[in-house]
Order: C-alpha cells, then sequence, then structure tokens
C-alpha cells in the first residue's frame, strides 16, 4: 500500500485519476494550484487505487493525504 | 493634486504605493480579501476595505466590488499596482466612468500593447526592431506549422493575449511544435479566455533587458534606462540588474531611442517598460512586448536615478509635470534586485506557510519592499513574491558585496524560501562575471 501525500499547501485544481482505476508509476492522479503554479501529482508505483482522498475545489495541507495505492 | 487614490492590488506593492501616497499627503484606500486582513498593507492605509474571500476572481478581480470601494470611501482615484487588473482596459474605462482618476495609461494604449500581435505589428511600422513572427494570429497547428516553416526553426510559441511566461514553450522542429502549440493553446484559453497563438523567432542565447518610459502630461515620452532581467525560472523573473552588464552605450542608446519611438507610437502616458531580448552573439535587439503599468522591478531604476516612480504616476495621472528635471537625469553607480519567492531553492516549488521569524537586513544602499511581517500566513492563493531585497552600490561590485551581507541577514521561518538560491546566485562565477543569459538557472539546475 502507497500513500500520495500533499507535499505543500494547495488547491486541489483537477482530479485526473479515479478510485479504482490502474495507475503506473509517474502517472498524474492530481492536479494541484498554488501560488498561480500546476503542480502535478505522481503516483509513485503501479498499482490500483484503492481510495482517493481528495476532489476539485479541495483545500489541501502539507502532509495531508490525497491517495492511496494497491 | 490628487486628494485620494483606492490602490486596487494587495502585498508588497499595494504597500510601496500607499507609502508614496502619504508621503505627498494623497489619503491612501487600500481593499483586501479575507486572506489578506492581516498584512502591513492594510494596516497601514489610512483606510481599508474588505472586498470578498480569498479567491483573486472575487476580490482582487472584481471589477464592480472594486468600484463600490472607492464609492464607499469617496476615492478619486485608482492605482492598479500590476498584475490583477492592471492591464485590463475595461477595467480603467469602468474606473473613468465612474468618475475617478485611473492612474495608468489610456485605455486604448493598453488594449493595444494587450494584443501581443497587433503591438508587434505596430512596433513594426514605429521603427522598432522585431523579430520575424506572426502578422496574424494562428488558431490551428496546420497554420503553425506553415509559420514555423516561414519563421524557421526554433521558434517560441506563446499565447497572443498573456503574460507571465505562462504557456510559453520553444520548439526546435516541426514535432516540438505539435506539443507546444496544444500546451500554449490550452492554457491560452484557460488562463487569458483567447486560443490565439503567436510563433516568433527564438533567439538562442538571449538576455532579457528593458527601457523603463515614462510618458509625461504634456506628451513627452521619457527613457530611463534599462534593466537587465535574464535571471529567469519558468520564463518568470527572479533577479534584476542597472546598468545591464551586456549591453554597452551605443546599444543602450539604440534601445532607449525605440522605447521613446514605441512609447510616442500609441500616445503613451504614466510609467511603462519596453521588454526587449538582447541577442548576446549578434549585439543587436528585438521588441518583445509592452507592459502598460508599474513594473515589479521598478525600485532598481528608482535607486539610480533617485527618482520615485509612483510619485510620476501620480503627477502624471492629476495632469501634472513631474518632480525632476528631464534633462537633467544622471543613473548613479548599479542596483539589484532580489525577489524573495516562498519556494523551495532547489525545485522553485511554492511553499507557503505561516511566518515564526521575519528580520530584514539594514544598511547602506539596502532597501527591502516587503508584503508581509512575523504572524502573516502566507497562503496559495497569490503569487510567491514575499518582498523584493533591493541593493544599491556604487558600482557592479560593491554592489554584490552587499547583496551577500543582506542575503545571509535576511531571516524567514515559516514558509520555504528561495534565500539560499540568491546566496548560491551572488556566487555564481557566470553570474559575478556579469556575461549571462536567460539560460543561467536552467545551467545551475541541470536535469
Amino acid at each position: 500500500m502507497a500513500e500520495i501525500r500533499a507535499e505543500m499547501v494547495a488547491n486541489v485544481w483537477k482530479v485526473v485519476a479515479a478510485q479504482g482505476d490502474h495507475v503506473d508509476d509517474g502517472d498524474t492522479l492530481v492536479i494541484l494550484e498554488s501560488m498561480k503554479m500546476e503542480i502535478p501529482v505522481l503516483a509513485e508505483s503501479a498499482g490500483t487505487i484503492t481510495t482517493l482522498h481528495v476532489a476539485e475545489g479541495d483545500v489541501v495541507q502539507e502532509g495531508d493525504l490525497i491517495a492511496e495505492i494497491d | 493634486m490628487l486628494e485620494s487614490v483606492l490602490v486596487a492590488n494587495r502585498g508588497e506593492i499595494a504597500r510601496r504605493i500607499i507609502r508614496t501616497a502619504r508621503l505627498i499627503g494623497i489619503r491612501a484606500v487600500a481593499v483586501y480579501s479575507d486572506a489578506d486582513a492581516d498584512l502591513p498593507y492594510v494596516g497601514e492605509a489610512d483606510q481599508a476595505v474588505r472586498i470578498g474571500p480569498a479567491q483573486p476572481a472575487k476580490s482582487y478581480l472584481d471589477a464592480a466590488a472594486i468600484i463600490e470601494a472607492a464609492a464607499q470611501t469617496n476615492a478619486k482615484a485608482v492605482h492598479p499596482g500590476y498584475g490583477f487588473l492592471a492591464e485590463n482596459a475595461g477595467f480603467a474605462r469602468q474606473v473613468i466612468a465612474a468618475g475617478l482618476t485611473w492612474v495608468g495609461p489610456g485605455p486604448e494604449a493598453i488594449e493595444q500593447m494587450g494584443d501581443k500581435i497587433r503591438a508587434r505589428n505596430l512596433m513594426e511600422q514605429a521603427g522598432v526592431p522585431v523579430s520575424p513572427g506572426s502578422r496574424e494570429p494562428v488558431t490551428d497547428i496546420k497554420a503553425a506549422l506553415a509559420e514555423g516553416e516561414r519563421i524557421g526553426y526554433p521558434v517560441m510559441v506563446k499565447a497572443a493575449a498573456g503574460g507571465g511566461g505562462i504557456g510559453m514553450g520553444v520548439a526546435h522542429d516541426p514535432a516540438d511544435l505539435n506539443a507546444a502549440f496544444d500546451t500554449a493553446r490550452s492554457r491560452a484559453e484557460r488562463f487569458f479566455g483567447s486560443p490565439e497563438i503567436l510563433l516568433e523567432r527564438y533567439v538562442q542565447r538571449a538576455r532579457h533587458v528593458e527601457v523603463q518610459i515614462l510618458g509625461l502630461a504634456d506628451g513627452r515620452v521619457l527613457a530611463l534606462g534599462e534593466r537587465d532581467c535574464s535571471v529567469q525560472r519558468r520564463h518568470q523573473k527572479v533577479a534584476e540588474e542597472t546598468p545591464s552588464p551586456g549591453v554597452d552605450h551605443a546599444l543602450r542608446e539604440q534601445m532607449l531611442a525605440a522605447a521613446v519611438r514605441a512609447g510616442q507610437a500609441v500616445g503613451y502616458r504614466g510609467a511603462g517598460t519596453v521588454e526587449c531580448l538582447v541577442d548576446t552573439d549578434a549585439g543587436s535587439f528585438v521588441f518583445l512586448e509592452m507592459n502598460t503599468r508599474l513594473q515589479v522591478e521598478h525600485p532598481v531604476t528608482e535607486l539610480v536615478t533617485g527618482i520615485d516612480l509612483v510619485e510620476q504616476q501620480f503627477l502624471i495621472a492629476a495632469g501634472q509635470p513631474p518632480s525632476f528635471d528631464p534633462a537633467a537625469v544622471n543613473p548613479q553607480g548599479h542596483a539589484l534586485e532580489l525577489r524573495i519567492y516562498a519556494e523551495d531553492p532547489k525545485r522553485f516549488l511554492p511553499g507557503p506557510g505561516t511566518i515564526t521569524q521575519w528580520d530584514e537586513p539594514e544598511g547602506d544602499g539596502i532597501r527591502v519592499d516587503a508584503g508581509y511581517q512575523a504572524g502573516n500566513t502566507v497562503t496559495p492563493f497569490y503569487d510567491p513574491l514575499l518582498a523584493k531585497l533591493c541593493i544599491h552600490g556604487a558600482d557592479r561590485q560593491q554592489t554584490l558585496d552587499r547583496a551577500r551581507d543582506a542575503v545571509a541577514a535576511f531571516t524567514v521561518k515559516g514558509p520555504k524560501t528561495n534565500l539560499a538560491f540568491h546566496a548560491e546566485l551572488l556566487d555564481n562565477p557566470q553570474f559575478v562575471s556579469g556575461d549571462y543569459d536567460t539560460s543561467l538557472i536552467s545551467r545551475m539546475r541541470p536535469n
């Protein structure tokens, strides 16, 4: 089980992947927006997204859980 | 003189404008979003009005809310700062229609320069050099490929209505162009509301050098020297200096004369900036774009000339002559601005947070234009600029020496900052030699 967490305070601009999707290492899961910059959040291993913890428009804090991949 | 002004902006630039307004006896009104209620500029204004929630679209970009705030406080003028609504001709028209004084160039000049293709064509007619590029908007990939062929690779692909480096990309061949065109078009639509694209010949070893102009109330246009803005990441400026180490006397004279012609071509009033690319191999320059507002890096020009540019903006808006003798402008020494961003110093990724410690450097030739103080929270809603550390010295070497000490003495705790990057920049042999171009940071951070 891999946990993907936010690296910084940001707004969730786009959710690209969905719960249940199979993803490969490096695939974009969500795109955050902070300080006028888009920051893609990537899968760090291959697997299935078991839980997606964010929705578009959410504000995440540094360290918040974004997705779990199994 | 103007009796009062509403500053339609936030952070360091709102504070900087409010400082001059109060100094010369203009009542200053601040506006703020919920995210900014505690920032220094709000407390330093004579009055402050909340205009909405943190999201820019519901506050600093809400023209109606800003004009309503001016009515509420009986403010007689609006200064837009930079960014947000500063280059929005529609907003300038609304301000004027509400019977207020717009502290900026006329809406027509904003419009003519805001469309980058129209601006290029206009500059070419005015005898200002432009690089080979599009004379009309490019709207599909087929037209883009034909333009690429005609202009010659490499080409820069960018939004015709754009700015701030957003969506810009370089294409070295037709395959690159396919990808760069898609990116530029989607960003152009999202950020600027127009899919129109412009292609321009890309200058390989280029310095980004701009000229400060001032269109006076009597119609004369002055050029107040250049600023070298070649230290960039993601096509955005990180440090600026004047004079440019890459521009000799003859080239400077040509650039200043061209910038005056550019301003005259649009009947420019107020402070503006003519941005150029200098081809360091050929020793020539081309027009890039004109920013019809006060520039972020205006302090370096103020430090060497002793002229308060915001004061001149107020005087010109009131129809008055400048506070200085245009025939006696005589820049002294060297000045550098380092942009202190809330971002990590390695990858330059945003790092907002609450400021637990904020200690600014002091000393000879040091000026800090800061938007924050200890206790403030830097939020993800706005750009990452925390402060501008500006340094003036008798020559470039003394300026860099003072800058090293100032960076070492600047302490910010809480958010991430790029102060460590600036320390590295000031010791970088290429930067220190003065012989650098816009690829400097990508060479410091290869990957």
